[in-house]
């Protein structure tokens, strides 16, 4: 689904290095993520992720401990991710306080970190009001049709 | 639904002028492209454009009603993109959740090993 974005964000009583070291080793990710966890965690590594019987392949793309991390996903097998036909989902650890780090995800198809400033900037602006609010009051307004 | 068939409906989502297109379509019921070039801040001819964009993603449908040409909103398949929106980041939810639970343990064991 390249087209689509998610991003979802958690406030975690931890220092960024633990949070960072469970979002990146192999054997933590298997405990939140995939059942098998088959990953070097370095720029440009290539990894499997399996999901019961079901898998793909990973690819790492940036490895900025312990500030942010991301890998692409969910391009046919045999390819090379890129933006298209895969799906990159990027971390982002911003301390707060000795104890507490917010981590937040973004999940979609655009590498947003590329883009020029002013485009992130634009990007996330429309974000910020964008997505959620906006499924939120369509679900509201098609639940109102359904029922009435 | 086919992945092609999504990442048509994503694209045509995932630019903010036409989910307020859509967003106009969804609290108005009917509309022409006039009316809705009226209550945007962009041209009719890019309303045109975008409701094009949106009917070929099956987002919305359109009639003849007399001269005019009224668009709305095809419930099912929007319905449809809020279901499988709301999945993956209840996805992401379950994830982080994890995440903290586990983050939170290794650092309380660590401060105890102290």
């Amino acid at each position: 689904m390249p087209g689509l974005t998610i991003e979802r964000e958690v406030v975690i009583e931890a220092p960024a290095e633990v949070v960072w070291r469970t979002i990146t080793e192999p054997d933590q990710m298997s405990l939140w993520f995939a059942d098998r966890v088959d990953l070097v965690v370095e720029p440009g590594a290539h990894g499997y992720m399996g999901f019961g019987d079901q898998g793909g392949p990973v690819v790492v793309k940036t490895v900025d401990p312990p500030n942010r991390f991301s890998f692409r996903w969910n391009h046919p097998r045999g390819e090379e991710p890129v933006v298209g036909n895969s799906m990159l989902v990027e971390f982002t650890l911003t301390p707060e306080g000795a104890e507490r780090t917010r981590l937040r995800v973004v999940e979609s198809g655009h590498e947003v970190r590329d883009w020029p400033d002013e485009e992130k900037q634009r990007y996330a602006d429309e974000h910020q009001e964008g997505w959620g609010e906006f499924l939120d009051r369509l679900a509201g307004v098609l639940a109102e049709r359904r029922a009435g | 639904m086919t992945m092609q068939a999504d990442d048509e409906l994503w694209s045509a989502i995932g630019d903010p002028s036409r989910r307020r297109v859509l967003d106009l379509l969804v609290s108005n019921g009917e509309a022409s492209a006039s009316w809705l070039a009226e209550r945007v801040p962009f041209t009719r001819q890019a309303v045109s454009k975008h409701l094009v964009v949106l009917e070929q993603a099956g987002l919305v449908s359109r009639r003849k009603h007399g001269r005019e040409v009224l668009y709305q909103v095809e419930t099912d398949r929007l319905d449809q993109a809020t279901r499988a929106m709301a999945d993956l980041a209840a996805q992401w939810d379950r994830r982080l959740a994890a995440i903290k639970r586990l983050a939170e343990v290794a650092h309380a064991e660590a401060k105890n090993q102290l």
